[in-house]
């Protein structure tokens, strides 16, 4: 859709570019580029395809591959736990009976459906991605539009190759000012989650643009456009500029040849024209911006690491009193409470917003040399691929985390979302690089702080929150 | 898909913000192969003590909403991830219409493909609702789609907005795909031109 004075929107132009159909009503058919697809919400779809006598209509679009549910301890005995490994199983046989290429549990590339995409090239400037998946929105730090679907849709575009859509709203996130040393990607993220709410961008789609998101690498744009879902966002996404191209450039699925020089072309054409309309813009200064740390069961609960956990008593509104004094006393909390003073059983780093080469060398950085503290229960690393573990253990990173204390494992979702064995105790509390800290996320009423990795590698150290930009 | 045309019943009231879909159904649920059998794992957290028995101060454990078709709810609900096992769960629960101000993006298109009408409603509204709800089996609201109207216990009536394509699949129970099939020829000409854009 183009607006009076002819100019659009990055959004507006991958949409248009996409259009299969468009009723009267304004529902379009939008075709999907990329499917990537996981073992907990495709069962449903692939067993739907075969009740109807349907097939895959792209497999060459369709890329599969094991996450959540899988261990990350030794796989080479299987799958230990049956429900997942039979869930793992369905996918190997789906993959297999509808031609779809599948990465299984001891394929090195193998790793979370978000870090993969992208680092196989499949995720690409310009194209929709969906995946059953609500993290789906990482892949549009690309330039993609890329967006979680239900099962009933995954399903739908393993059978069409497309979606139904309505067009969303969109909504400009500029970021200026440079981060102070680490502060970065995820901070950025959590504090604008802080400012529009959970909700603030339902219906939206959010372009990030501005000095720090220029200044941000791929991995840190993939972070913030990772947590676009966290502010309700139906996708975010970065305008790509050469950086995505660099990093793209000779990736297995990349383009290649007189095709990439094309594929260029078009891509540095994706961005949004000046003076296009976007519906609401929010600004955010980057440069004062402190360490960002959450302190309740919503990822809109948000303070500084030199803030306090705030008085739930002073919210006016009567749910969101009560609901905020439920998430205080479920997180085992007072108000009031320096947030460098609570003390911590567990620190996880990994999860499709930190479980990339990036993260890894950042936190190795600051642990380098030292030890976790010993009030700590554990502090467990998890690769975010097998691609990243081999990269951090060509590197020496896992000599460091080791020689420090923490636990090195096998790629997948692991305590993100606690599918796998990997799991907090009831109130044991963590401060975790992954993205939501809702009840019972990361393991039965476990506590869940969520941090940037500098965050979590320098509270490994001490056992509590410690601002990054005094470690120096 | 079950076809949503009207519907009476008393409705249960769930006072929380951000009612994410961890809430709804914990992941410990989602390793099932089936769409079926969720009803049991609905608000699983909420609703059981760690022994395995009812917590009886959840609303959907009080004798008046053990039955409840309808949710009414605080803001944003069905935030977080996009598993479809929430909407299932709430279907093989008996629920087949939530209501609240906002709903996350998913969630809402979830409903949509499962019977179930998600109503958005203005926070005044809601405060309304939550005050019918809060009177237990003595109050019940009617839904009728066709109309997009609730009914309240007192007789006053709401007006409620939808999308005209959804609310055409909803009240006839239309299969998404089967639609979409339909435009088999204009999906094959859109990837005909495709072939210009050989690296996509």
């Amino acid at each position: 859709m183009t607006t009076t004075n002819g100019t659009r929107t990055l959004y507006d132009k991958i949409f248009d570019d996409h259009v299969v159909d468009r009723q009267d009503d304004g529902t379009c058919l939008l075709y999907i580029d990329r499917h990537l697809v996981h073992e907990v919400t495709s069962p449903q779809a692939f067993e739907g395809l075969r009740m109807a006598g349907r097939k895959v209509r792209a497999p060459e679009k369709t890329l599969a591959v094991v996450d959540h549910n899988i261990q990350t301890t030794d796989r080479s005995k299987g799958i230990q736990e049956e429900s997942s490994r039979i869930q793992v199983e369905t996918l190997a046989r789906n993959a297999k009976d509808f031609g779809v290429e599948y990465f299984n549990e001891l394929d090195r590339r193998q790793g979370i459906v978000h870090i993969i995409g992208p680092e196989q090239g499949f995720t690409l400037p310009g194209t929709t991605v969906v995946c059953g998946d609500s993290h789906t929105s990482t892949h549009g730090a690309f330039g993609a539009l890329a967006h979680g679907i239900g099962t009933s849709e995954v399903e739908h575009v393993l059978a069409t190759q497309t979606l139904i859509q309505t067009k969303a709203k969109n909504m400009l996130v500029q970021v200026d000012g440079t981060p102070a040393p680490g502060v970065g990607a995820k901070d950025i993220a959590l504090a604008i989650i802080g400012e529009i709410g959970t909700a603030g961008g339902t219906g939206s789609v959010i372009e990030y643009a501005g000095e720090a998101i220029r200044g941000l690498s791929m991995e840190g744009r993939m972070t913030l456009c990772n947590m676009s879902i966290e502010g309700g966002a139906r996708a975010g996404m970065v305008a790509p500029d050469q950086k995505a191209f660099d990093y793209l450039k000779g990736r297995p699925k990349s383009p290649k040849g007189e095709a990439w020089e094309a594929a260029v072309r078009y891509w540095e054409t994706l961005r949004s024209d000046e003076g296009a309309h976007f519906d609401r813009v929010v600004k955010l200064d980057a440069a004062n911006l402190p360490p960002i740390v959450s302190w309740g069961t919503s990822p809109e609960d948000v303070v500084s690491v030199t803030g306090i956990v705030p008085d739930p008593e002073l919210i006016e509104d009567e749910v969101k009193r009560a609901s905020k004094k439920r998430a205080l006393e479920y997180m085992g909390l007072t108000a009031g409470t320096k947030m460098t003073e609570i003390p911590l059983d567990v620190i996880w780093i990994g999860s499709c917003t930190n479980g990339r080469i990036e993260d890894m060398r950042m936190v190795a950085r600051i642990v380098e040399g030292k030890k976790i503290h010993e009030s700590l229960d554990y502090a467990m690393i998890v690769p975010g691929s097998g691609l990243v573990k081999q990269q951090a253990e060509l590197e020496g990173l896992d000599k460091i985390f080791l020689a420090a204390g923490f636990e090195w494992r096998e790629p997948g979702c692991s305590m993100c979302l606690g599918m796998n064995p990997d799991q907090l105790k009831p109130g044991q509390r963590a401060a975790s690089t992954s993205n939501r800290n809702f009840e019972g996320r990361q393991g039965y009423r476990g506590r869940t702080h969520l941090v940037s990795p500098a965050m979590a590698a320098a509270a490994a150290l001490t056992g509590h929150f410690v601002d990054v930009r005094t470690l120096g | 898909m079950q076809p949503f045309t009207t519907l009476t019943s008393t409705p249960a009231p769930l006072k929380v913000l951000n009612v994410d879909t961890d809430m709804i159904i914990p992941k410990q649920f989602l390793k099932t192969i089936e769409r079926t059998g969720l009803g049991t794992a609905l608000f699983a957290e909420m609703r059981y003590k760690e022994d395995g028995s009812e917590n009886p101060d959840f609303v959907l454990n009080q004798p008046a909403y053990r039955k409840a078709q309808i949710l009414v709810a605080g803001d944003n609900f069905g935030c977080g991830s996009s598993r479809e096992h929430a909407p299932w769960a709430l279907l093989d629960f008996g629920i087949r219409c939530v209501i609240s101000t906002s709903f996350a993006d998913i969630f809402y298109n979830n409903c949509f493909k499962n019977g179930i009408l998600p109503i958005k409603v203005t926070p005044e509204q809601l405060d309304m609702l939550f005050d019918d709800a809060e009177r237990g089996s003595n109050a019940t609201l009617s839904i009728d789609l066709e109309k997009q109207t609730i009914k309240g216990p007192d007789g006053g009536e709401i007006h409620f907005e939808i999308d005209a394509f959804r609310k055409h699949c909803l009240l006839n129970g239309l299969d998404d795909i089967g639609l979409t099939m339909e435009k088999g020829k204009q999906i094959d000409s859109y990837e005909e031109k495709l072939k210009q854009r050989a690296w996509a």
